[in-house]
């Protein structure tokens, strides 16, 4: 990984199915790992089904609180977000990931804790970009929903993170070959890749640098064989 | 091959739909099915194609309706409750003998139900939701993959037999992520004499209706449509069939339902069971003959599915009830796991027989 410095927050943003969720959860795991008391919390109001509180189990064993909308993963997905999330930008005594929704609608839910974010100004905003997703296959597409996300909630991005995978299939020949989109996204937003990610076999594959290695969590309808 | 993309089920449907040559959609946002509408909203300006959020599902059908009797392919798309909303359009679109594309990301039920996948809605999708006697062409996605290659394929044997298909997912298939290949589609252009496009003075007015004050002529329409809903049958059923050469059980499952069967079948082996699957991916027509083949050989089966047992009905009827079929089913949301039908094959395969 890169030596950037360590953000107090760290708010992962990007195109929905792009991959924040995944990479938020890892992320947090790994400030964790590294000895930092650190909490997540999942502002998806747009996604009903996929989100953080499918690692709730991982994160709790983990010992990393989850704030979530209550009613996540129920029949009754309310659109409203608890209020101990203003605990993440108010007190600043842990260290916070941040889990946006997909695109500029997802990112509308940021806004109201944005005025805190910048006051306190130690934050990395991290625009999750997946080449493969049919409506961001290129550096331009990408950079036009970087910049509907950034109106939406009203904070600058200020790095990028790699992250194009095209799900279970993903090989390193396919991560490789985004490589050019990622810093073609990087001159025309002046903003740093990052790093790259991909789950912990295909990292091994990669010679890259600045990689993030990504656990994902297995479902049981994936199928195994075909 | 072309170049692979990484796909939400909801998408995946959408944009093969352009790619088949729709340019008419009419919706209305209802989970887990809205990424489809969102997504029609963000391509069809961007094409010269109609997107139009209707002021509800009756009117989005009856928009449909409307496209439809001009010839050009059109779809709208929901989920359960919003479905139920478009029974009567649908009834009157297979009256008038149309082709059309409905889509239902299905959800727990009945009554609003929640917001979790389901397959509850097979009797409405296989037996005729709305009024009178017709049929639709339903065909039921097990990956995103298909979810692509079954709605091109709804479109084209929709306008093949002028009856209306429906493509009968559910939550689960439409907001999972998988890979897929959109390049090979093209469109299948058919003719369409019967269509109302304008006589420009040149030929007979065409009529489309579903009114038939004469009874003798509404029996004799009743009559060629099943006609046709005959050749349907003959025709085009689909399935697939895993490990079913040594099968002594028949596991029979679509959609979400069957991806997590396969994975309890190879489970199942590995314990030395001899156990298959057999996949609908027509679910009208029902592929009754795999099935009666079946009861030949194995000493019962399993229906898994996402609902109190409505593709059970029919399994049993391709079979005449010769074997036992037993129901293996999670319903409000909830999707069997593999343990449970392990659990299932596992007592079949203790049973004497």
């Amino acid at each position: 990984m890169a030596d950037r410095k360590t953000k107090r927050l760290t708010i992962f943003a990007g195109h929905y199915g792009s991959g924040k969720t995944n990479l938020a959860v890892n992320y947090a795991l790994h400030l964790k790992r590294r000895g930092l008391p650190v909490k997540i919390a999942d502002l998806d109001i747009v996604n009903p089904y996929f989100r953080t509180k499918d690692s709730a189990e991982i994160l709790e064993k983990a010992g990393i609180p989850l704030i979530s909308p209550a009613f996540a993963n129920t029949n009754v997905d309310l659109p409203a977000l608890p209020q101990e999330l203003y605990s993440l930008v108010q007190r600043r005594d842990h260290h916070a990931v941040l889990d946006v929704g997909g695109d500029d609608r997802g990112a509308y839910a940021l806004g109201r804790y944005v005025p805190y974010i910048l006051e306190e100004n130690d934050y990395e905003m991290v625009f999750v970009a997946n080449f493969y997703r049919p409506l961001t296959t290129t550096a331009e597409d990408a950079l036009e929903v970087m910049r509907e996300i950034e109106a939406a909630c009203g904070i600058p991005f200020t790095c990028i993170v790699n992250n194009s995978n095209l799900g279970g299939i993903t090989t390193a020949v396919d991560v490789d070959a985004t490589g050019d989109k990622a810093a073609q996204l990087s001159s025309l937003s002046g903003l740093p890749v990052w790093m790259t990610s991909a789950t912990e076999t295909v990292c091994a594959e990669l010679s890259l640098q600045n990689l993030f290695p990504l656990t994902l969590q297995e479902k049981y309808y994936d199928i195994k064989e075909r | 091959m072309g170049e692979k993309v990484l796909m939400k089920g909801n998408e995946a449907i959408a944009e093969a739909a352009i790619k088949a040559g729709c340019r008419h959609y009419f919706g209305y946002p209802i989970t887990p099915q809205t990424e489809l509408a969102a997504y029609m909203a963000k391509r069809m300006p961007k094409i010269g194609g109609v997107f139009l959020q209707a002021e509800s599902e009756v009117a989005a059908i009856n928009m449909v309706y409307g496209v439809a009797g001009t010839g050009k392919r059109v779809m709208t798309s929901s989920s359960s409750p919003g479905v139920s909303l478009k029974q009567e359009g649908i009834s009157y679109i297979a009256g008038a003998d149309l082709p059309a594309l409905i889509v239902n990301v299905q959800r727990g039920g009945p009554g609003l139900g929640g917001i979790q996948p389901s397959q509850s809605d097979y009797f409405q999708a296989t037996k005729g939701g709305g009024h009178g006697d017709y049929r639709l062409i339903v065909l039921a996605p097990a990956s995103v993959q298909e979810m692509a290659d079954l709605t091109v394929k709804g479109f084209d044997l929709s306008d093949k037999y002028c009856v209306p298909a429906m493509l009968l997912a559910d939550g689960t298939m439409g907001q999972m992520m998988e890979p897929v290949d959109l390049e090979g589609i093209t469109e299948t252009k058919t003719e369409k004499p019967w269509a109302v496009t304008g006589t420009e003075g040149k030929r007979k007015h065409n009529i489309v209706n579903s009114l038939y004050l004469n009874p003798e002529k509404l029996e004799q329409k009743n009559f060629e449509r099943y006609e046709t809903y005959k050749t349907i049958e003959q025709n085009e059923c689909m399935w697939e069939s895993f490990m079913m050469d040594d099968a002594e059980i028949c596991v029979v499952a679509f959609g979400i339902a069957a991806r997590v069967s396969k994975n309890a079948v190879v489970a199942a082996r590995k314990e030395g069971i001899k156990v298959g699957l057999i996949r609908p991916i027509t679910l009208w027509p029902f592929p009754k003959a795999p099935l009666a083949q079946a009861a030949d050989k194995v000493k019962g089966f399993i229906s898994v599915e996402l609902s109190m047992g409505q593709m059970i009905e029919d399994v049993k009827l391709a079979i005449d009830c010769r074997k036992p079929v037993a129901l293996c089913n999670r319903t409000g949301g909830m999707i069997p796991t593999p343990e449970q039908v392990l659990a299932s094959i596992r007592n079949m395969a203790k049973e004497d027989t």
